[in-house]
Parts: structure tokens; C-alpha cells; sequence
């Protein structure tokens, strides 16, 4: 097979799965409508996706803010104004590493896991089960899971964003020399609400990318085993290219509210 | 009344389907016959519109299953139940609910009654001490009986069995056989049964069609295909391995 024809087939690979996430995004937007009678689904998904997910958010948030604060510190402190880190931390969190490194986080955790889920639904005929049945598996499997991110993906980030702080206030203290009250009034000082709820609706809308994709990729896995591991490792690769590519639009349409 | 009329499929390239013409009268078994991968359970997802026709048309009681989108095709799908190769239960719902699951997803029955309907399909197919169990925990034989009381729960006027009697013991295999025979009595409901297992096939259905090579070589009651002279038929029954049958 020539170079070409394997190129052109990949391009209409993409454009398919990319025509099929829109329509089952659409589907599940129409789903929305059964949200209250399947609220034990919801429920079970929150407790899967949200509270699940909480201590790997918490570790990556933590870190990430000791790092921005420790690599930020050192710089400063060359200058002699290394009391603005509370700054630079509590806004790099709030703009970008919060709602960016949760959703990856998210999509590696909880993406993943439901793409695994319904793909192994799909390969074992239960997806084709459901519909011989009349029942829409959009409104039973994929809405909940939708609800669940799209709702758990901002409550994460705001979490991230608080823990990602005070571990930039905890190296600022122990390592650069800034008392905790020079880094939180800096911080105070900086943060702007643009920042927080605009981070917030980034992850927003990164959390419904990320069930969408999942579920999409999830719902065309076929040949077995073998299909379920290659919907899984799509989900996440497109999830987390998606998310950065996603962040640079997001940003630019945030930035107009400054 | 099912009927097929030149159905072709092909899937990248490989034609599956090729001019299927096969008609299922009311409340009779039809057994379709064939090699594995011959295209017979590609056959039986076509009834029921999970795939659709390349060409062809697919008639159940008059309306095309191959044109029928939407809400239309959901309220055909309704009239069937499907019993799939592996059971295809729900793998995070024990039996009970894999079993309730139609009833409680599409009907306004109680829960109670719903319940009480849930234990009455278990018993018919004995089921019942296992209502508790999880999919993974069930033997095959299991499996298949699960996956028939929740084809049934709604009453369908037509099930489709795809190939219920393969990977079990003979013992458990005509044990599904005699609950085949059973609910058509009880039911009155049209089969349609997918095997390459030819006891089976004699035991249950009141017709038997032949699938060679994405077509229906031949059609007859058990007795015609048991005396049979065409040779792909002969020796698909003799298992004779000098032919060319599709496997």
C-alpha cells in the first residue's frame, strides 16, 4: 500500500472519529434531559470519577505548585523580589496548571477507564445487547459519566488550585525565605476572578471533551481485547492533545474578559 | 412474518452477504445452518437493524428493519429478543437485574411487579437460585439461560438465537435445546435459531436453511436436509472435510 493511500486513510480515520465524537456529543447534550431519572447512575459516577480521582489530583496539585514556587523562587531571589512568588504560584495555578494538570489527570485516570469500560461493553456484544433491548446506551451509560466530569472537573481544579498554593507557600517558607503572609497577600494581590472562574471553565469544558472522547473511542473498539487496549490509549493521547490545543483557544477567549 | 430479499453486506471487501433470500412465517423455528464465520450471526443482526444492508431489503411484517431509523426501528426492536453467542449480559448487574433491566429501563410497572416478573422468568429457565449472581461468577450454560429470561421478560413475538448451544456441554446443550422448544410452546413466538450444531438444528427447528458462501443453498424441514442430496449440504451434515465448505 503506497504512502499515500495509507496518509489519505488516516485522514478520513480522523475526520470519521472526529464526525462521530461531534454527533455523540450532540446525543449526549439531548441526553441531559434524563439526568434526574438516572441520578443514582450520576451519583455512582461522581463517587467514581470525582471522589476516586481526589488523591492523585491532590498529589499532582501539590507538587506542581511546590515546583512553580521552588523554580520562581530561585529566579526571583537573584532580583530580590522572590515575595512575589505568591503571585506567580496562586496565578499560574489558577490560569493554567490547576484546570491543565487536573484534566490530564483526569483523562489518564478517569478517561481511560471508561473507554476500557464501554469498549469491553462493545467487544462482548452488551452495547448491541442494550440496543436489541430499546434502551439508548447514551442516556444509560454515556450521560452519567458526562454529568460526573463535566461537574468533578471544575470541583478538582478548584481544589488543585487552592492545594497547588499552599504548596507553593510551604516551599516559599522552608526554601526561599517568604513568610507565609508576604505569600498569600502577594497572591491576594495578583489573583483577579478572571483568573479562577476562567481556569474553572476551562476545566469545564475539559472535562466534557474528555467523556466525550472516551466514550466515542470507547463505543468503536472492536476486535476483542486488542481493540479495547488501542480505544483506551486513543482516548488518552486524543484527550490530552485535545486539552492542550483546547487551553490555547480557551485562553485566547478568556483573555478578552481582562 | 420475516422476510429477507437479496441482501448483500460486504465488510472491507470481504462480501459476507451475498443475495440473501429467506422467509419466516409466523410462530415456526427456522434454523439457519453454516460454517463458522460464514456469515450466519451477521445475518441475524440484520434482522434485528444492528447492521444495515449494503442492498436488500429486510421485511418484518412489512416494514423495511434496513430503512427504519430512530424511534421507529426501537419500536420494531421491541417485538424481538435476542439471545447473543456470549450472553452479552450486563457485566456490572447481577442476573436479577441484568434480567429486570428491560422492564425497569421501558415499561410503568411497579417495583413490585417488576420483581415478581423478574422471579416468574427466572424460574422458566431455572434460574431462579441464581438471581443474586454476577455475570463472571456464571458457568456458559448459565450465561445463555440468563441472557434467554431477559430476551423474554417483555414478551417478544419473535427471538433470535445466535448460535445458543455452542461451547456447552451435550448435557447443558439440550438443555437449552428443551427450553427452545419450551418457550415456543408456552410463547407462541417466531425463532430463529443460528447453529452449526446439527442436533440441535434437528431438535428445534421446524425448518432448516443452509448459508453456504453468503447465500441460502437450501431450505427444508429437518427430515428433507437430513436426506438431502445437494452436496454442500450433504457434506456439511457429514462433516466431510474433502469439501470446500467455508470455514
Amino acid at each position: 500500500m503506497s504512502i499515500f493511500v495509507r496518509v489519505g486513510q488516516g485522514v478520513l480515520s480522523a475526520f470519521e472519529s472526529a464526525g462521530f465524537a461531534a454527533i455523540l456529543f450532540v446525543r449526549t447534550l439531548s441526553a441531559l434531559r434524563h439526568a434526574y431519572a438516572r441520578r443514582d447512575s450520576i451519583m455512582e459516577q461522581f463517587f467514581r470519577s470525582g471522589i476516586m480521582s481526589l488523591p492523585v489530583v491532590l498529589l499532582v496539585a501539590l507538587f506542581s505548585g511546590m515546583v512553580l514556587a521552588l523554580q520562581s523562587g530561585i529566579e526571583l531571589r537573584d532580583f530580590g523580589v522572590q515575595e512575589e512568588i505568591g503571585a506567580i504560584v496562586a496565578g499560574a495555578m489558577c490560569r493554567e496548571m490547576g484546570p491543565i494538570m487536573t484534566c490530564i489527570t483526569l483523562a489518564g485516570l478517569v478517561g481511560s477507564a471508561i473507554a476500557a469500560e464501554i469498549g469491553t461493553m462493545k467487544v462482548s456484544d452488551e452495547i448491541d445487547a442494550l440496543e436489541v433491548m430499546s434502551i439508548d446506551p447514551v442516556p444509560f451509560l454515556i450521560m452519567p459519566r458526562f454529568v460526573a466530569l463535566m461537574v468533578f472537573a471544575p470541583v478538582l481544579t478548584m481544589i488543585a488550585d487552592l492545594v497547588g498554593a499552599l504548596g507553593g507557600a510551604i516551599v516559599g517558607q522552608l526554601q526561599i525565605g517568604v513568610s507565609y503572609q508576604a505569600y498569600f497577600s502577594s497572591a491576594r494581590q495578583a489573583l483577579v476572578m478572571v483568573d479562577v472562574y476562567g481556569g474553572l471553565f476551562k476545566s469545564f469544558v475539559f472535562g466534557m471533551l474528555i467523556a466525550v472522547v472516551a466514550s466515542a473511542e470507547g463505543l468503536r473498539a472492536d476486535h476483542g481485547a486488542e481493540g479495547v487496549g488501542r480505544a483506551t490509549r486513543s482516548s488518552v493521547v486524543i484527550s490530552f492533545i485535545l486539552i492542550i490545543v483546547f487551553n490555547y483557544f480557551l485562553t485566547s477567549v478568556i483573555g478578552c474578559f481582562y | 412474518m420475516i422476510e429477507l430479499i437479496d441482501v448483500h453486506k460486504q465488510f472491507e471487501g470481504n462480501k459476507v452477504l451475498n443475495g440473501i433470500n429467506l422467509r419466516i412465517e409466523d410462530s415456526e423455528t427456522l434454523v439457519v445452518l453454516g460454517g463458522s464465520g460464514g456469515g450466519k450471526s451477521v445475518m441475524l443482526r440484520h434482522i434485528v437493524g444492528l447492521y444495515k444492508p449494503d442492498k436488500g431489503q429486510i421485511l418484518v411484517d412489512g416494514v423495511d428493519v434496513a430503512k427504519t431509523t430512530g424511534s421507529d426501528l426501537a419500536t420494531v426492536r421491541r417485538r424481538f429478543g435476542m439471545c447473543f453467542q456470549s450472553g452479552a449480559l450486563i457485566n456490572w448487574m447481577n442476573v436479577e437485574d441484568n434480567v429486570a433491566l428491560p422492564l425497569r429501563e421501558l415499561s410503568d410497572l411497579s417495583d413490585r411487579e417488576i420483581a415478581e416478573k423478574t422471579r416468574e422468568t427466572l424460574a422458566l429457565v431455572s434460574m431462579e437460585h441464581a438471581a443474586k449472581v454476577m455475570p463472571s461468577e456464571l458457568s456458559g450454560g448459565m450465561k445463555r439461560r440468563a441472557a434467554l429470561a431477559r430476551a423474554i421478560i417483555r414478551n417478544p413475538q419473535i427471538i433470535l438465537y445466535d448460535e445458543p448451544t455452542s461451547d456447552l456441554d451435550p448435557v447443558m446443550a439440550n438443555h437449552i435445546n428443551e427450553l427452545i422448544l419450551d418457550l415456543k410452546d408456552k410463547l407462541n413466538v417466531t425463532s430463529v435459531v443460528v447453529t452449526h450444531d446439527m442436533h440441535s438444528a434437528y431438535t428445534v427447528g421446524d425448518r432448516i436453511a443452509m448459508l453456504y458462501e453468503g447465500k441460502i443453498v437450501q431450505t427444508g424441514t429437518p427430515d428433507e436436509i437430513k436426506h438431502t442430496q445437494n452436496p454442500l449440504v450433504r457434506r456439511f451434515i457429514d462433516g466431510d472435510t474433502s469439501g470446500l465448505l467455508a470455514t
